[in-house]
């Protein structure tokens, strides 16, 4: 039974090929309509956009471009946060001594083989657009003889330069995806001995890893995406960002565990997993919101300028206002009273809705971390948006199966297994 | 059916069956009290007596028998109170998060660590009800009720008022929880018992039968219990930190706080629970129940909030550098390098460099060491309070204002008094309550213990 391997099929191949190309239809149809001066939903904030264009244009790239940019950065954050997730689920997993969870934990881990190319997408966009999207790479910032000088961005240019936070990105990622393949190996070799000494083993690496991952998720989040808005800055914003990884990398190891098992993969797994998978998205998807009112009541509450201008971009606006709700609608709301009901998180029809939402809803959070502070006035949200996610989505699925199918699904000697074939809640 | 893999260790040791498990446990109700019981007890009451003359006289005389000032009009009073509304979190959090997480070696602790917790909520609301200076209008002054003193009316939108909600519901769902608890413990102890206490114990357990039914009953309320506990976990602390982020005031005001709050009160909390459970486990011989392994998990998430805490003061004092605010900047550099970079350093060596001796195997079971660390925990913690309000007022904005606190007599004294009131309370329920949860050890017994299982 746990011999099993994934077939990764032609026919799943060509399903994602075409979500893919789908895409690639969608981009270029938004990218027409966004030259064509509207934002692809046919509105009228089309003149005003085309005249603030002309005056964004003399500070960088077209407005186009820019929104091309920051579309490609929102996914190249939040796969790559899915993908460091699948690796921290592993970790907590091992660290705490689950047992339930023993069975589905290749699926999560997984998710790390995307990190490579993650980092590749990450290298490039910066190199062509990091002038676009962060506006502390502008050099006149730190210089006093130009008119564009920002005490205050000069302040951070210990912090904010170029070359650290290439290191910085270079690094993180890197050591990431070096535990990942440490402890995929160690547990391989264990398909292969047998034995409790790799379960061991990659306990002492799952905690060394937690202790990084508790540096670096919040670091990268105020590298990737605080660092947008150059000013704002808020104690709570690597936390935040994190739980909305969270939330979304358990949102896709559920829809992939669920997937699995529709296709009759995964005969170990029953409604008890998951229902603790339901358990895991109800929980942090309240805890997200619980971090989001946090950041958020303290600032309203002072409402001291330069910390609730951040909110006000976004509440204010009419581009991201709407954007604003649904996106408390969408990562609150809505998991909480679907998932409410025990009945709700054993079922694979409330389980596949609820995630496809939560991780429409991160998306959007990771929208509103980084389009206000990139296209202010210009931005956008139309074709090009849903097409290029769309392609992200088909390359991380075809990375992530393709590597499953590659493996066991199931790790056959780990010490939990059997506890987990009981498990009975 | 129950499996239990291999590579847990045993959580009831010593080969301990059914019946040994209320034997120990109902022996030391049954008992009389032993000498070192009552040198303890007498101790406790005597520091409530001594303490009790401080509390008597800031009544008597006002709060101006404090060390406040102008400046510093909050220290040792509200410092105290979130030393003990944080230690109050890990009872909570061993009965609810860990049912939820079905954390099965919660059950030999969960009983001390919930009264403990109560003891806590009830010292903690000593300092606030003194500040009050006349508690007997606090009733006035803490609830929306409607009176003939003119414009007296709670302020909604103080994160206080939120406090006495918070912390009131906090406390009531505990008791409940704790006493939810208790039945079946009592039952079994009045079933054993004869004459008055045969009594005493019977209505205690409020008729409790026993039957298929009640225990049915049980285990719904109490998942229903940790379901509504869990948020207040997070809830209370939050609002306490919020006490001081919603203000306007360098190193106060910051968006870190409500979850590091959290994570500093289940850190402290752990500390506490230790610190007592050591000594409880040596005096009543519990150490088949409460193992080195149970030390061991409780010493790691020590580490873990420790290391959370850790974090969040290295965020806070890189955004007040990164955020280029003048304010926050001299605010963190005055904590460590100021004139009160003693209790600084004394905070970040209690709670972030010590608690990382936990990453070695043999001070996480070592008994001795972790006593001493639960301490060192529990002083670390008291400073972090007494750093973040003291250090953040007493460079006021308008440096004619600068001022240093000094405590009183009458600030130690009122302190002294809730250790005499919460060690004389807890005494007395190691005494007279059944200290380990009898009924739910026995449920993970079968398995988890290492005896059966050969």
């Amino acid at each position: 039974m746990t011999e099993e391997k994934y077939i990764f099929t032609p026919k799943t191949k060509k399903n994602l090929v075409m979500l893919a190309v789908a895409g690639v239809i969608a981009v270029v149809l938004g990218i027409v309509l966004m030259q064509s001066g509207g934002h692809g939903h046919g509105d009228a904030h089309g003149a005003e956009a085309a005249a603030h264009g002309a005056e964004a244009a003399a500070h960088g790239s077209a407005v186009w471009l820019k929104r091309v940019m920051a579309g490609l950065w929102i996914n190249n954050v939040f796969f790559i946060g899915v993908a460091l997730i699948g690796l921290f689920f592993w970790s907590f997993n091992y660290a705490a001594q689950a047992g339930w969870s023993a069975p589905i934990l290749r699926i999560p881990m997984a998710f790390s083989n995307w990190l490579p190319l993650g980092l590749i997408l990450m290298l490039v966009v910066f190199f062509v657009g990091g002038h676009d999207i962060f506006h502390w790479t502008h050099e006149g910032l730190y210089d006093k003889a130009s008119p564009e000088y920002d005490p205050i961005i000069d302040g951070k240019k210990e912090y904010l330069n170029t070359p650290f936070f290439l290191i910085r990105m270079v690094v993180y990622v890197v050591v990431w995806y070096l535990f990942a393949k440490k402890m995929q190996s160690l547990s391989l070799k264990e398909d292969l001995e047998g034995g409790h000494s790799y379960w061991h083993k990659i306990r002492v690496y799952a905690a060394l890893f937690l202790v990084f991952f508790g540096i670096t998720s919040s670091t990268s989040a105020w590298d990737w995406v605080m660092s947008i808005d150059t000013h704002w800055f808020s104690t709570l914003f690597g936390w935040y960002s994190m739980s909305s990884w969270l939330v979304s990398g358990v949102a896709m190891t559920i829809l992939l565990v669920v997937y699995l098992k529709e296709k009759g993969y995964l005969p170990m797994v029953n409604s008890n997993h998951l229902h603790d998978l339901g358990k895991f998205l109800f929980g942090f998807s309240i805890f997200w919101a619980y971090l989001w009112v946090s950041q958020f009541l303290l600032y309203y509450y002072a409402n001291i300028p330069e910390e609730v201008v951040y909110y006000w971009e976004r509440w204010e606006n009419g581009l991201y206002h709407g954007f604003w709700f649904l996106n408390i609608i969408l990562n609150f709301v809505l998991p909480f009273l679907v998932l409410m009901t025990r009945d709700s998180k054993r079922h694979n029809i409330f389980l596949k809705m609820v995630c496809v939402i939560v991780l429409a809803g991160h998306w959007i959070d990771f929208y509103l971390g980084v389009e206000p502070g990139v296209m202010k006035e210009n931005g956008g949200f139309g074709f090009y948006e849903i097409g290029i996610t769309m392609i992200y989505l088909s390359a991380f699925l075809f990375i992530v199966l393709n590597s499953l199918s590659k493996i066991r699904l199931v790790p056959k000697n780990h010490p939990m297994l059997q506890e987990s074939e009981h498990h009975h809640i | 059916m129950q499996v239990s893999s291999p590579v847990r260790e045993p959580l009831v040791t010593g080969g301990r069956t059914i019946k040994n498990v209320t034997d120990d446990v109902c022996r030391r109700v049954e008992e009389k009290p032993s000498k070192s019981w009552f040198l303890a007890f007498t101790v406790s009451f005597g520091i409530l007596l001594v303490g009790g003359y401080a509390v008597w006289m800031t009544l008597w005389d006002g709060i101006g028998m404090w060390g406040l000032n102008k400046t510093i009009g909050w220290a040792w009073d509200i410092t105290n109170f979130v030393w003990w509304v944080g230690i109050g979190h890990a009872g909570t959090l061993i009965s609810a998060v860990l049912l939820l997480f079905r954390q099965k070696w919660r059950t030999s602790i969960n009983r001390a660590a919930e009264a403990m917790t109560i003891f806590a909520v009830i010292c903690a609301a000593l300092f606030p009800v003194l500040h009050m200076g006349r508690p007997w209008l606090g009733f006035y002054w803490a609830l929306p009720l409607p009176n003939t003193f003119g414009s007296l009316w709670v302020n909604f939108n103080s994160p206080l008022l939120w406090d006495v909600f918070a912390i009131s519901t906090y406390f009531s769902v505990s008791l409940v929880f704790w006493y939810i608890g208790l039945v079946p413990d009592f039952a079994t102890i009045r079933d054993r018992a004869k004459g008055v206490s045969k009594l005493i114990y019977g209505m205690l357990s409020l008729g409790w039968s026993g039957s298929a039914k009640a225990w049915q009953r049980y285990e719904t309320v109490s998942l229903v219990l940790a379901g509504l506990a869990t948020p207040l976990v997070l809830s209370v602390h939050t609002i306490v930190s919020f006490d001081f982020a919603t203000s306007v005031i360098p190193g106060w005001h910051t968006t870190i706080f409500p979850p590091y709050f959290v994570a500093g009160a289940i850190f402290s909390g752990f500390a506490m629970v230790l610190t007592l459970m050591l000594v409880t486990r040596k005096v009543y011989k519990l150490e088949d129940y409460i193992t080195l392994t149970h030390i061991e998990l409780m010493n790691i998430i020590i580490l873990l909030t420790g290391s959370i805490v850790g974090v969040a003061y290295t965020t806070e004092f890189f955004m007040a550098w990164y955020s280029g605010v003048e304010a926050e900047q001299y605010a963190f550099i005055n904590r460590a390098f100021g004139p009160y970079w003693w209790a600084y350093w004394s905070m970040m060596t209690c709670n972030v460099i010590s608690p990382q001796l936990f990453w070695f195997k043999r001070i996480r079971r070592s008994l001795v060491l972790t006593f001493i660390l639960s301490i060192v925990v529990n002083i670390g913690m008291w400073f972090e309070r007494f750093v973040i309000i003291v250090t953040s007022l007493h460079r006021d904005w308008v440096p004619s204002s600068w001022a240093m606190f000094s405590p009183t007599v009458y600030d130690m004294g009122v302190y002294l008094f809730s250790f005499g009131l919460f060690f004389t309370l807890f005494f007395l329920f190691a005494k007279f309550f059944p200290v380990v949860n009898m009924a739910e050890v026995k449920s993970v017994l079968k398995s988890t213990s290492g005896n059966i299982k050969e």
